[in-house]
């Protein structure tokens, strides 16, 4: 067990704990929650492999999460206002409930 | 598969024990409080999952403080645990708390997902624990605000503009989705 295997086996494990939020829970805030923790445990993955690759000179890793970050935080925006557009018209949040493509 | 020598050695000479005590510390955190805001059995409103996924964002600057990345624990508490929770606070506000209280797992659903969830991280572990991954220690590398600005704006320009737009694309559509009267 070296310190990039921890690191690994903690993300794949954080991303299961997300995988199971996205899948079983149906509210549809709570999805987005489970997708930001597989988020998050594709950016430790990053890190650890920026920290104990090859190459830690040339900083790929940290840019990339940097990147990553963003774009989270343009898809939590996106998501949350379309929960708010879906529940102004179908009166729900549930994902199950939303089955119709014509509002 | 034989590892080679580095792998066998690396561990005890970079991991002192406080390290190795954090980093236990933290992945424990970071895992609990992951489970408590997916599956919480005291609790089922979305509010305490908002706030558990906000510990385990916290822990999870703590494992980037440990991984040498403090700009980006920084980064992770300012704009995740600041700015995208805030977001998801004011939205749980505006829609229906009770109807989530009141709903009941379906068997369902709940077992596919365990399924599924099991299968998925039973081949992961499984698949790292057979890999043997060389570890490097990298010495002296931290991820240094100075030289990542220089690298943000020098050989990343184009994809930090490309990101600019985005973000503000999807500002705009945020906006355009949640206004009253779409037309």
């Amino acid at each position: 067990m070296n310190p990039l295997h921890q690191y690994l086996l903690l993300s794949a494990m954080l991303f299961s704990v997300g995988l199971a939020g996205a899948l079983v829970r149906r509210h549809a805030i709570l999805v987005l929650v489970g997708i930001e923790l597989m988020l998050n445990a594709a950016n430790l993955n990053f890190l650890a492999f920026w920290r104990y690759g090859g190459n830690p000179e040339a900083l790929t890793g940290i840019m990339f999460v940097i990147f990553a970050i963003a774009v989270a935080a343009a898809e939590a925006a996106v998501g949350l206002a379309l929960i708010i557009s879906i529940y102004r018209h179908l009166r729900t949040s549930n994902v199950d409930e939303v089955n119709k493509l014509n509002g | 598969m034989q590892p080679s020598d580095e792998t066998r050695s690396i561990p005890n000479s970079i991991m002192p024990p406080l390290t190795d005590f954090l980093f236990y510390a933290f992945s424990g955190l970071t895992l609990a409080c992951g489970l408590l805001c997916v599956l919480n059995p005291f609790s089922r409103n979305p509010v305490t999952s908002a706030m558990f996924l906000v510990l385990t964002i916290v822990s999870m600057a703590g494992l980037f403080v440990l991984l040498h990345a403090f700009f980006l624990a920084a980064v992770q508490v300012l704009v995740y645990a600041g700015a995208v929770m805030v977001l998801f606070l004011f939205v749980i506000m505006l829609l229906d708390l009770r109807e989530e209280e009141r709903r009941r797992f379906k068997t369902f659903t709940l077992g596919t997902g365990a399924l599924v969830v099991a299968v998925i991280a039973g081949l992961l572990v499984r698949v790292l624990s057979g890999a043997l991954p060389v570890s490097r220690p990298g010495p002296g590398i931290e991820g240094d605000t100075k030289v990542l600005g220089r690298i943000l704006f020098e050989q990343y320009l184009l994809p930090f503009e490309v990101l600019s737009l985005l973000l503000l694309v999807a500002m705009v559509g945020a906006i355009l989705l949640s206004k009253k009267d779409m037309k």
